[in-house]
């Protein structure tokens, strides 16, 4: 045991030592935490409208000023003809272009249902399809205006049976995005961290040489590895320590759960993180490719997650893989915990997925961690 | 020129000697486009839900039937109280309850008006608002066919066209994303990583004393790494056209020059970050815990910059991957000419000036 | 005489190739051993055996009365090592590696001071107490980490090259400390390229291609040779 003491003494005296390394442990992750969380919306406004009225009636003007008066909406812009407002969708100055056709009022009156030309930028489809619907509405609105103005129209329609729906948003009633990416982005930011910390640590010795004389000394393996990893462990639930505090803080994200359940299973998340690490690093033969290695996983744990894009959203073999993911049960834990109140029994799923992958991956570690060569 | 020439060579045979890291490099970029292109993308479909159905009468049933027969549901709990629900959300396993109030058939036959309640764990603002739209036009759909309502005839009726993307495919929007990400942090991180190494191993002294010039010295380090990373936007591009027919609307040569353009950007960033640290470690840490998050949330890959609030949009500028992707958007997909991108190739070009001429100015210190 | 290193038919085989062919040598207590030999001759792939960080592939040795094959750990215990490549930590002082080198061989932490105090009374290096090991010239460097080798009072110490690049006079001082080791009991083995430090050697071995050439005391050697310099001797052999 005191030797395990003897090397976390000496990591730490290194890890401390390094100055350019303390900002990036501890600032600029930090730092990450409270700019990214807010970039990290799907919140589709402030929808830029190009707009050529052929018609230039007292219903097409009427139009408009629905579109300028809904909050998803900037004041649209008016463009003569349809070509320029061609061009400035190419150059994404404006989200879609509208039309209105000539007659557009009489057709209105005669009831000859005149159509409204729509085109939408639609390179990233899931805002186009929004902003669809969004602009849609608007229409259903006007027609409603409309409709309750001309009184020659019988409103008997709106008497006929229908069902209406309620929306209820639990947890996140007013569908803040950051309740979602806080937490979510401190899962990732302690699991970045702590990945590159450990596959970069005993690579780095192998790399530098003292690997070989520690290699010669009688310290034993799990001496060895418990003592590297014991340091990121703490740095691990330090950044969460303080990225707790942020988010209570700064954001406000409730703690409905348990915070000790919170602790208790960053604890075991981490060992699956610096036994991958470990795994990594004894594999390798230099830092660069331990880092390479480390990346790609990372890139395809963060992005395969359910933190940016829905888990729901991915096809079926994807969806298997998500369940070997360790970042995507992190995140879920943290939402489920922190933003639902739920309980280790709730969890035990999670947990017990965890328990098993940290054992797996400290078994390899260690296997792959050899004094001799 | 003969010595560079010499220079560079030693550089290859560097890269090619490590076998591994060689896999590495063209490897991973192919392994992850082709898993992202297909697993990332914002359509939610079988979404599980669960169902408190107090009325179980007809009308109930049939709502419920419509949204198991749905791609988008698949209705996986029948909960008996309002009780249940809290459990249910808490378990994690479903992500929304339809409720059916007691006399849901006969509210509909009498009042006119039957209501039920969607619940969603908006933990997930995204997925909570598009399940509530999805169930929504379920409703509509059954109220239309099932109880022959007779909607009023549209006033106005709209025509929708989606440009640049007509089927709404989320891969034209992350191929781009995938593309830059991954240019940019290879790029960067490998340059960086090489430099310093020779920094740390005591080699960079023994070229410095040469008769090299130290800016010849970095070129030349620099220069396989453009070739390794020009193989690799090739290889992406083949692969969205390809396996994603991605279409590739505008000028395949203007696709190559700002990618060449972009990979140079990254590579002086890698530079950069070079003269900054001193060790392999650091200089690592800063491109990887540095780079990757901002270039993955900041670049408009994933989420629209426009939502997002304005300091951000502001500091999105500073991040060389985002006027990358609004070229690759430009040319793949919508096609425009130069006329219509000048501007972000000309912030890349200036971007690419500074952190050329910082390294430079650094190590010219270093050397004094 | 007490012997404290004993190869038998010590080899080492990578495939078809093989790096230590049968070595057979003792080594007794309080000698410096030198193993010499061309680069690429075995040196090395011997010596990571005998330190117990290479299984042989056929033979054995037993080093401080244990054997290498299986009882590895409890060599390591009783071995010092140094080797070539400077390996003490240059991110930490020099208070710093005695601390962790002497506690990671079990020393507790007041006989740590005491070897600390010495060491660097030894060296002369009291100035440079505080200061990272980097920063230190690197004669000083390998004196350091010859002092660290010895620190939990080994009952062999193995040296790879532990001059190299190293001026004339810091090489001196160096095998100054080497005799003061070995006169205290301690056995030395060390490998080098330096032929006048050969000379230093109470026996020295030669390896040329995986084998074990010549054994003897320098004198014999250019004796039996018929020659004035080891350097000749070594030139005959490796020819």
């Amino acid at each position: 045991m005191k030797i395990v003491f003897i090397i976390i003494r000496k990591e730490f005296k290194q890890i401390f030592r390094n100055k350019a390394m303390i900002p990036i442990i501890f600032v600029l992750p930090l730092l990450q935490l409270v700019i990214l969380s807010n970039a990290a919306t799907y919140e589709v406004k402030d929808i830029q409208v190009a707009y050529i009225d052929h018609d230039n009636s007292i219903s097409s003007r009427l139009l408009i000023e629905h579109i300028k008066g809904s909050s998803y909406f900037l004041a649209p812009i008016h463009f003569e003809t349809s070509r320029q407002a061609e061009e400035v969708i190419l150059k994404d100055k404006v989200d879609m272009v509208l039309e209105i056709p000539g007659d557009f009022e009489k057709n209105i009156i005669n009831s000859q249902h005149p159509q409204i030309a729509l085109r939408i930028n639609a390179i990233d489809g899931a805002t186009a399809g929004v902003q669809n619907v969004y602009i849609q509405q608007i229409v259903m609105h006007f027609n409603k205006n409309i409709q309750l103005k001309n009184k020659t129209l019988n409103t008997f329609n709106q008497s006929f049976s229908k069902t209406e729906s309620i929306a209820s948003f639990w947890y996140n009633r007013n569908l803040n995005y950051k309740t979602l990416m806080v937490p979510g982005i401190l899962v990732l930011i302690i699991t970045m961290l702590t990945i590159f910390l450990s596959s970069m640590n005993i690579v780095r010795e192998k790399e530098i040489g003292t690997l070989e004389q520690i290699n010669v000394t009688p310290i034993k393996k799990w001496q060895f590895i418990v003592g590297k990893l014991f340091p990121f462990w703490v740095i691990g639930l330090l950044l969460l320590s303080v990225g707790l505090l942020i988010s209570k803080l700064i954001f406000n994200i409730p703690m409905l759960g348990s915070i000790f359940l919170i602790y208790g299973y960053t604890s075991l998340y981490l060992l699956v993180i610096l036994g991958m690490g470990l795994f990594i690093s004894n594999f390798t033969d230099t830092q660069q490719q331990a880092m390479f290695i480390a990346w790609f996983f990372v890139v395809i744990f963060i992005l395969m997650s359910g933190l940016f894009t829905p888990v729901e959203s991915m096809p079926t073999w994807a969806k298997i893989f998500t369940e070997f993911n360790p970042v995507a049960y992190f995140v879920e834990m943290m939402r489920m915990v922190m933003l639902k109140g739920s309980n280790f029994q709730d969890a035990s799923r999670l947990i017990i997925k965890t328990f098993i992958y940290a054992v797996i991956m400290n078994s390899l570690a260690v296997w792959s961690y050899r004094k001799k060569i | 020129m003969k010595k560079f020439i010499g220079f560079v060579q030693k550089e290859f045979y560097h890269i090619f000697r490590d076998k591994r890291s060689l896999f590495i490099l063209f490897g991973m970029p192919i392994a992850q486009i082709l898993l992202f292109g297909f697993a990332i993308s914002n359509e939610i479909n079988n979404v599980d839900i669960a169902v408190l159905n107090k009325a179980d009468d007809k009308n109930s049933i049939e709502i419920i039937e419509n949204l198991q027969a749905s791609k988008y549901f698949n209705v996986l709990e029948e909960l008996q109280s309002e009780k249940e629900i809290e459990k249910a959300f808490q378990k994690g396993k479903i992500k929304a309850v339809v409720t059916f109030e007691k006399d849901f058939a006969k509210n509909l036959q009498r009042l006119q008006a039957s209501k039920l309640q969607i619940i969603t764990d908006a933990t997930n603002p995204n997925i909570a608002n598009t399940i509530t739209n999805y169930i929504n036009s379920i409703l509509t759909k059954y109220s239309h066919i099932s109880l022959k309502q007779n909607t009023s005839p549209e006033l106005v009726g709209t025509e929708s066209r989606m440009l640049f993307n007509p089927a709404l495919e989320s891969v034209y929007m992350f191929v781009p994303g995938v593309m830059t990400v991954i240019l940019m942090l290879v790029s960067a991180m490998m340059t960086s990583i090489s430099i310093t190494r020779e920094k740390e191993v005591g080699s960079m002294e023994i070229l410095l004393v040469s008769p090299l010039k130290p800016i010849t010295v970095i070129v030349g380090k620099v220069v396989p790494y453009i070739f390794l990373s020009i193989i690799n936007a090739t290889v992406i591009v083949l692969l969205s056209v390809f396996v994603f027919q991605m279409p590739i609307v505008g000028s395949l040569s203007w696709l190559a020059l700002e990618s060449i353009l972009f990979i140079i950007t990254s590579l002086s960033l890698g530079i950069l970050i070079s003269t900054l640290s001193s060790t392999q470690q650091t200089a690592m840490m800063i491109s990887l815990m540095g780079l990757m998050l901002p270039t993955i949330l900041l670049s408009g890959f994933i989420f629209p910059i426009e939502s997002m609030p304005l300091p951000l949009q502001v500091i999105s500028n500073i991040i060389p991957a985002k006027w990358f992707i609004i070229i690759l958007k430009s040319i793949m997909l919508k096609g425009v000419g130069f006329g219509f991108f000048w501007k972000e190739t000309l912030i890349l070009l200036f971007m690419t000036f500074v952190f050329l001429s910082i390294s430079i100015k650094k190590y010219k210190i270093r050397l004094a | 005489m007490e012997t404290t290193i004993k190869a038998t038919n010590l080899t080492k085989s990578f495939g078809d190739f093989t790096a230590v062919d049968k070595l057979n040598f003792e080594v007794e207590k309080g000698e410096i051993f030198g193993f010499l030999g061309a680069n690429g001759a075995g040196k090395t792939t011997a010596m990571k055996m005998l330190i117990g960080i290479s299984k042989p592939s056929a033979g054995d040795a037993v080093v401080a009365g244990y054997q290498v094959s299986n009882q590895a750990e409890l060599v390591k215990k009783n071995i010092g090592y140094m080797s070539q490549k400077f390996a003490l930590y240059d991110d930490l002082n020099i208070k710093e590696n005695i601390q962790f080198f002497g506690g990671i061989y079990g020393l507790d932490s007041k006989s740590i001071e005491v070897k600390y105090n010495r060491v660097v009374e030894n060296l002369g290096l009291q100035d440079y107490a505080k200061q990272l090991v980097r920063s230190l010239p690197l004669g000083w460097k390998q004196k350091l980490a010859f002092s660290v080798a010895l620190l939990h009072q080994p009952k062999i110490v193995f040296l790879d090259e532990p001059t190299g690049g190293v001026d004339p006079v810091t090489r001196r001082q160096f095998w100054e400390l080497i005799y003061e080791a070995a006169n205290q009991g301690t056995t030395i083995f060390v490998t080098t390229h330096y032929m006048d430090e050969a000379e230093y050697c109470d026996r020295i071995s030669i390896m040329v291609e995986g084998e074990i050439k010549a054994l003897d005391t320098p004198k014999v050697l250019k004796k039996e040779f018929g020659v004035s310099s080891l350097n000749d001797v070594f030139l005959k052999l490796a020819r």
